[in-house]
């Protein structure tokens, strides 16, 4: 598989899995009043400012087949997690956590609460005051969230060659095979996969960023 | 209290009657009892903050007490010792909230046929459009409500309300965010409107003009406090105390003692130097009171006029005098009490030389404006 087929998997993958987890915790960080709530953002947002390979490190840990956690991740798996694929979508799934949650949290936000309780009041049920009324009002949050898991996993690196290791076609992504080329001084193909990447990202940013304009435009 | 606010012990289906029973003993300090009936248009009067929306969105299940008890509609909505809590979808609360709360994102049919339980889509478009055409709004149902003006949102809120068939209307201030021009056109609306419906209604406002043109009654909260419940003319004309007549907003309170009492009137003494006659009443000789007189009881007097059967005559001088429309605003300083009267004459009376600050001037005070507030018994 080539590179670009490994990048792409595993950013569908990101995406399908984190979308319903960016939403739910997204959701009730916005409405929820609880101690501890700092916390729990911060734990949210850490992979944010963390470096990549801190959290490889640790997954590492987590994932060897020697340790505790490791066995039981096995035996939940069927596998152990290191150096595959399904390592490296749960490596990237936390490494994408804020991205997933950051703009649901705030789309959801920016819901004010008199009308979800007018939903309430005219008799919707939860799940139907979800679908009629905060669901077509956060589908900006849902598109911006989506975007951002999907481009950041295509460009994702040090947690990638940390926890997938660099097997080809099985885990080894673009970013990674731009590093490669580079210390095989094969600047040409670098230069395609860094093109390649470069056009996805920026036009994945602007699919939401005109998105953005166009609904502020008509409100 | 001229109503009785207790729930009757025993559940009668019948009654369709909104009865609530509220005590909150943590911050929003709460002690409620009200009732209204059906067709009965309720005023929950208070300034902001004293608990009267805590009570309107308890009533719908969107808050939680300490202590409760609501029927209505001959169901128990909420009796914590019971542990009976109805979820608010249940209730079938019809509601107006202050700024409306409208579903941004829909269409105004939407907004309401989305309240509508249990009926095909067909018949959702249908009722949706009738309460649309009472709320005057036909014409308007594919617009979303970034393009509604103010009073267009408030009557779409208020069709969404009704178009769900509550047991109850509650409306939280609904007109305090539209101008005074369309206030005083959906006044008109709601009291045509209201006409039809035989449900509770309980209206939320700190306007007491407002409440003088659209309820039946009125209760007053203050600090999260019932302080009276009745009619809207028995509450504003005779307060059941000096903090109500107050919040009211009535002036030319003053702190008195009877000093007689006889088959033709009372004698209240004011400040040792000044006494006024009034209506007989049944306060004994030494009763401490506020005496509540009517800015519509005084009127001018000459110099020379004396007490009689009718008025009493105070003399004093002008503090100020404010032009008001076509009214002079009047601050007179009582030569015998040291509190100021205030009072509204029509300017063709009076020049304005005749106002000047420090001008003398005499007023009559007619008998029956004179009402007395039995202290003792006020909170």
């Amino acid at each position: 598989m080539s590179p670009f087929l490994v990048s792409f998997k595993l950013a569908i993958w990101t995406t399908i899995i984190l979308l319903p987890i960016g939403m739910l915790l997204g959701r009730w960080l916005a409405f929820a009043r609880f101690k501890g709530k700092a916390w729990v953002e911060s734990l949210v947002l850490l992979p944010l400012v963390l470096p990549p390979t801190v959290i490889g490190y640790y997954l590492l840990l987590v994932f060897s087949p020697e340790s505790f956690s490791g066995s039981l991740v096995a035996q939940w798996f069927g596998q152990p997690l290191v150096f595959t694929f399904p390592g490296l979508v749960v490596a990237s799934v936390i490494v994408n956590l804020p991205f997933a949650v950051q703009p649901m949290q705030l789309a959801y936000s920016s819901l004010p609460l008199e009308v979800r309780e007018a939903a309430w009041v005219s008799g919707l049920s939860s799940f139907e005051t979800w679908w009629h009324i905060e669901l077509p009002q956060i589908w900006q949050g849902i598109l911006g969230s989506a975007t951002l898991i999907f481009s950041h996993t295509l460009g994702e690196f040090g947690v990638v060659l940390l926890v997938g290791g660099n097997i080809e076609g099985s885990t080894r992504t673009v970013s990674i095979a731009i590093y490669d080329h580079v210390q095989a001084f094969d600047m040409q193909s670098a230069g395609w996969y860094s093109l390649a990447l470069l056009v996805l990202s920026l036009a994945a940013l602007l699919v939401v960023r005109i998105n953005t304009h166009n609904k502020a435009g008509h409100a | 209290m001229s109503v009785n606010t207790h729930p009757p012990a025993e559940l009668d289906p019948s009654d369709k009657s909104l009865w609530v029973s509220l005590r909150n003993q943590s911050a929003p300090i709460l002690n409620v009892e009200m009732q209204c009936r059906p067709g009965e248009m309720l005023a929950l009067v208070g300034p902001s903050g004293s608990g009267k929306s805590t009570v309107l969105r308890t009533i719908a299940g969107l808050q939680k007490v300490d202590f409760g008890h609501i029927r209505c509609n001959g169901e128990t909505w909420l009796h914590t010792k019971h542990r009976n809590d109805v979820k608010v979808q249940q209730r079938h609360v019809g509601m107006v909230f202050q700024h409306y709360a409208l579903f941004p994102h829909k269409s105004v049919e939407e907004n309401v046929s989305l309240a509508i339980r249990g009926s095909t889509r067909a018949e959702k478009k249908q009722i949706a459009a009738s309460w649309l055409e009472r709320t005057n709004m036909t014409g308007l149902e594919k617009r979303k409500p970034g393009q509604l003006s103010g009073g267009q949102k408030q009557r779409v809120a208020l069709a969404r309300a009704l178009a769900s068939n509550p047991s109850v209307l509650l409306l939280d201030e609904p007109f305090s965010a539209v101008d005074q021009q369309t206030r005083r056109k959906l006044y008109r609306e709601l009291a045509k409107l209201r006409r039809g419906l035989d449900i509770p209604m309980v209206l939320v406002t700190h306007d007491v003009g407002e409440v003088q043109q659209l309820a039946d009654s009125m209760c007053l909260i203050h600090k999260g406090q019932t302080l009276q419940q009745g009619s809207v003319h028995e509450v504003i004309s005779a307060p059941e105390s000096k903090a109500i007549a107050k919040l009211l907003g009535h002036q030319n309170l003053f702190a008195a003692s009877v000093s007689n009492q006889d088959s033709t009137h009372t004698s209240y003494e004011l400040g040792g130097t000044e006494t006024l006659h009034g209506e007989p009443s049944d306060l004994a000789p030494g009763t401490r009171v506020t005496l509540l007189i009517a800015p519509s009881a005084i009127s001018l007097a000459d110099n020379s006029s004396h007490d009689n059967a009718e008025h009493n005559v105070l003399h004093g001088v002008v503090r100020d005098a404010v032009s008001m429309g076509d009214e002079w605003s009047i601050t007179v300083h009582l030569h015998t009490v040291t509190k100021s009267l205030r009072f509204r004459v029509p300017q063709h009376l009076l020049s304005s030389s005749h106002v000047a600050a420090g001008s003398p001037i005499s007023v009559n005070i007619r008998r029956s404006g004179i009402l007395a507030i039995n202290d003792t018994h006020s909170m």
